[in-house]
């Protein structure tokens, strides 16, 4: 279908719109000045200083660190819940696990985060801790996030398996375990990949919950792109920015080529049609 | 003993569902309750309801623009702001934002693929940088005015105005909109247009009687994913508004900072009861539309 | 002929709803066997019985001599094809088939060789590398029954395999189906709701109907010599009418008595009597053993479908005469027409034309096999 020139127009408007920020982000990182408004020259300036701030790397390592761990946590965690949720025959038990799962998602982070450390506060208080928040406060507080969006993406794969699957595996010589192994566990697998990317990217990015869950020294990369946005702020930020926007950029191209294996069966699909 | 084989199966899922059950009950259910605690409670955890009867008595002086005072309550302003706001915002996200995903719905398949991968790639860029940029843009010296300057036009001021605290919101949380539209549209089956044109259906009321109706649950969802958002955040009244516009999310922020946790709780407590009617009023919006009323 | 598999006395319930109610049956080795019955008789659950996924609440699975009740579906040499196939959709049409021989850790070339092979009786050669989901229904069929055939199994359990195929593919299938199971000499268990499928593919056919088993028997002996009207009326078409046996070789119905082939009843025995559609001959009236008035033709291309009152009750016959409607005609029966069989709870269920129609017929039956 070709577009109509006036939709033409609007799409670019709406798209200069999204990307003016980025653009003028990436371009002021290489600013030889320090001026967020007025172009220079260009240097790689901001990178090397950016290099320098032992304290910001260290809160890249911290997020890192982070976000592996709850990805890791809330896929495995996730998946299995995924495959007992599918199973449930208990329509009060299903509804109930809907409604859990829903309410990360749709409470605003800002409840999520304080509902979360009023009470670490409150069970560290009856530990008799000055405080209680840490990493492992952040840790729990990143999988019950990342957790809703690990079953959402698993989920569905389950439901549109065919149940005669792993029944057919069984039939076909394999254990109930290696039915699961070799059947269901490929068929769930794209879900799972990109369950798991989800996770890691919200990990990366949370600001909002971690604000509430950080403490005792351990901070993200979000948490210190908070307090240095507090002062003013020099283009070595947007050099950090910079690099952090094209890590994330390739996980989001590695989950599309995971994507694209969805899109070939659509292809096959259509193929059959014509078969047919 | 044969059914001993498949209880035992089924026993395995079961399980396998135990230690999310476990961990959404600590972790989601038992924390909104400590909201609800706090809430009611004073620092010695004795119920109270302190904590209410300030957020809807307290008072401050606010300055107007012409240098005269006049007492407001605090809480109340910043509560009717924040949704003020969000609402505009939201509005503004649907009418910018339902027009294209209707194109890229009706694009070719690969530029389809191509401009919603465009459309999300801003969401992966850390919002508090993509608002710092704003920030950056808008102010008064800052790229917008620079260009306005050169083309001849007179400064703007629009940084620490409402105006800019809602470019913020819309520029943040506008790809939540496009998205769920979108996907509800690509789906729509083609020959209902067709059968509506059949029918006799000019553009604007295949538009209004079929098109808009169809997508009214990804319009619903994209409301939803603005709106809460939109209604609770904290970081972007800060640094577009200068801090002049306390949202409610500042609110909760300030009174967490300030280690006033009770009274922090029973402002969230306050947020989440406003949010339960506003989704209330969506479902009843919703089904209404979609199934016609019951 | 040797038994393979053994039934005995099955019972199956589930949430309290009885399934199979002692259920007892055999089967030989290297037979077509065809479980038959409307949907909810229990004929799949006595295949999943068999194939090891559902356990008997109740009696006996032997398989070859030996009671397999508790062996887990991997461990039975009996492998299905399953309703909508069951092919793993992350393996391609090789790797399917080749999936029995790869758990088995059989040799590399060997499993190139064996899955051509099989390919090639299946007609597939050459499809190895197509992604299961992009072959037609009857092309993945013909893939599940590859893979379920692949190692050898003494058994092959059916699920309705045809059930998603349209008409013509279904007839071919039909076909290669049993050429398949002479060649390799597999007992086949085969469930259908299809009572054309079954009388034409089966050695045996299991009539099952509310978890019971109805009657066993060839094709020929369940048309024609149905046990009771439910058997009567599901393969088929018939008359059903009420009659009496008067004593051995003569039956009195429709105000008429006849001459007929069956014995064995008590004297003055009320029985259902069942006559095909095609054995009842239009006569002129002065031979004829009854009357009655035509009141419907439907032209059915080899033959008429016509309807005729006798005494109020509507019969339905099949004729290559040309027939009027409105029409008085005379019908005269042949003794081996006619077949007795003992009251059951079926009796007065089916067997009356007098509500027929070829719409309503559709129109209860939606979905049905015929449409596609």
């Amino acid at each position: 279908m070709k577009m109509k020139l006036s939709s033409k127009i609007y799409t670019g408007i709406i798209f200069a719109f999204l990307f003016a920020p980025i653009l003028i982000l990436l371009i002021f990182s290489f600013n030889e000045s320090k001026s967020l408004s007025v172009f220079s020259g260009f240097s790689f300036k901001w990178y090397r200083e950016l290099l320098k701030d032992r304290n910001t790397l260290e809160t890249v390592r911290n997020t890192l660190v982070l976000a592996a761990s709850a990805t890791a946590i809330s896929t495995v965690m996730g998946t299995a819940a995924a495959l007992g949720i599918d199973r449930l025959r208990s329509r009060w038990y299903r509804a109930a696990m809907n409604t859990v799962t829903d309410i990360p998602m749709t409470n605003p982070d800002i409840i999520t985060g304080i509902s979360l450390m009023l009470m670490f506060v409150f069970v560290g208080r009856l530990f008799g801790a000055s405080t209680s928040l840490s990493f492992w406060t952040m840790l729990i507080s990143h999988v019950t996030f990342c957790l809703p969006y690990v079953i959402m993406q698993v989920l569905p794969k389950l439901q549109q398996m065919d149940k005669a699957l792993p029944e057919a595996a069984m039939d076909l010589g394999c254990t109930p375990m290696q039915a699961f192994f070799k059947v269901e566990l490929p068929e769930m697998l794209p879900g799972i990949i990109t369950g798991a990317i989800m996770a890691f990217t919200l990990s990366l990015d949370d600001f909002v919950i971690s604000y509430f869950t950080s403490g005792n020294g351990f901070e993200t990369l979000p948490i210190r792109i908070y307090s240095m946005t507090k002062k003013t702020v020099t283009p070595k930020m947007y050099a950090l920015a910079t690099i952090i926007f094209f890590v994330t950029m390739s996980l989001l191209l590695i989950s599309n080529l995971v994507d694209n294996d969805d899109s070939r069966k659509l292809r096959d699909r259509k193929r059959k049609k014509r078969n047919d | 003993m044969n059914r001993s084989v498949k209880k035992g199966k089924l026993t395995t899922y079961r399980a396998a569902l135990m230690p999310y059950s476990i961990w959404a009950l600590l972790f989601v259910l038992i924390p909104l309750l400590f909201v609800a605690y706090y809430a009611f409670t004073d620092n010695s955890f004795q119920f109270t309801m302190e904590n209410f009867n300030r957020f809807f008595t307290a008072t401050s002086n606010l300055k107007n623009d012409d240098g005269t005072v006049r007492e407001v309550h605090t809480y109340l302003l910043i509560f009717m702001r924040s949704l003020k706001l969000a609402v505009i915002s939201t509005i503004i996200c649907l009418l910018m934002g339902y027009p294209i995903a209707y194109i890229i719905a009706h694009a070719g398949p690969k530029a389809q693929k191509t401009m919603i991968t465009l459309i999300m790639i801003p969401m992966w860029m850390n919002f508090l940088i993509r608002t710092y940029a704003w920030m950056t843009i808008l102010q008064d010296t800052g790229i917008l005015n620079n260009l306005l300057g050169l083309l001849g036009i007179k400064p703007l001021h629009i940084i620490g105005t409402e105006t800019a605290v809602v470019i913020g919101m819309v520029y943040d949380y506008f790809p939540y909109m496009v998205l769920p539209i979108y996907s509800i549209m690509a789906k729509m089956d083609d020959k209902l247009i067709e059968a509506a044109r059949d029918l006799g259906c000019g553009s604007l009321s295949v538009l209004r009687r079929v098109i808009f109706p169809l997508s009214l649950p990804g319009v619903i969802s994209g409301v939803t994913m603005v709106l809460i958002p939109s209604i609770s955040t904290f970081y972007i009244s800060q640094k577009l508004g200068n801090g002049k516009f306390f949202l409610i999310g500042d609110a909760i922020e300030g009174q967490y900072v300030a280690n006033n946790l009770h009274f922090a709780a029973a402002i969230a407590f306050i947020l989440m009861g406003i949010l339960l009617v506003c989704m209330a009023v969506l479902k009843y919006v919703t089904t209404r539309h979609v199934y016609g009323g019951e | 002929m040797k038994k393979i598999i053994e039934l005995k006395n099955i019972s199956k319930s589930f949430d309290g709803e009885k399934i199979l109610d002692n259920i007892s049956l055999y089967i030989n080795d290297n037979e077509f066997i065809t479980l038959l019955g409307p949907s909810g008789c229990g004929k799949t659950t006595t295949l999943r019985m068999i194939g090891g996924f559902t356990q008997p609440d109740e009696g006996d699975v032997i398989f070859m001599g030996e009671r397999i009740n508790d062996t887990p579906p991997h461990k039975r040499n009996i492998n299905t094809v399953f309703q909508k196939y069951a092919l793993f959709p992350h393996l391609n049409v090789f790797e399917n088939v080749a999936f029995p021989l790869r758990q088995r850790r059989v040799p590399k070339n060997e499993i190139n060789e064996k899955v051509n092979q099989m390919l090639s009786l299946v007609m597939l050669s050459g499809f190895g590398n197509r992604s299961v989901t992009s072959l037609s229904g009857g092309q993945q069929q013909r893939v599940a029954i590859a893979r379920a055939l692949i190692s050898h199994p003494k058994v092959l359990l059916l699920d309705e395999p045809l059930g998603a195929l349209d008409l013509k593919l279904r007839k071919d299938m039909q076909q290669e189906l049993k050429k398949i199971q002479k060649s390799t000499g597999i007992t086949f268990v085969f469930v259908t709701h299809d009572q054309e499928e079954a009388l034409s593919m089966s050695d045996t056919i299991v009539v099952m109907n509310e978890g019971k088993i109805q009657q066993i028997g060839t094709p020929t002996d369940i048309y024609n010599e149905p046990k009771n009207a439910f058997v009567a009326d599901f393969i088929g078409e018939s008359n059903i009418v009420d009659g009496v046996m008067l004593e051995d070789y003569k039956v009195r119905f429709a105000g008429h008595t006849f001459e007929c082939l069956d014995t064995g009843f008590g004297k003055n025995e009320p029985v259902d009597v069942v006559i095909r559609p095609e054995d009842v001959d239009i006569v002129p009236a002065q031979e004829a053993m009854l009357n009655g008035l035509v009141t419907s033709v439907t032209f059915m291309g080899v033959h008429n479908e016509i309807i005729v009152d006798i005494a109020g009750f509507k019969w339905m016959i099949q004729t290559t005469d040309s027939v009027d409607e409105g029409a008085h005609i005379g019908l005269s029966l042949d003794p081996d027409a006619i077949h007795i069989m003992k009251k059951s709870k079926y009796s007065g269920m089916f067997g009356d034309y007098s509500s027929f129609s070829n719409e309503l017929e559709e129109l209860s039956n939606p979905g049905g096999e015929e449409e596609e």
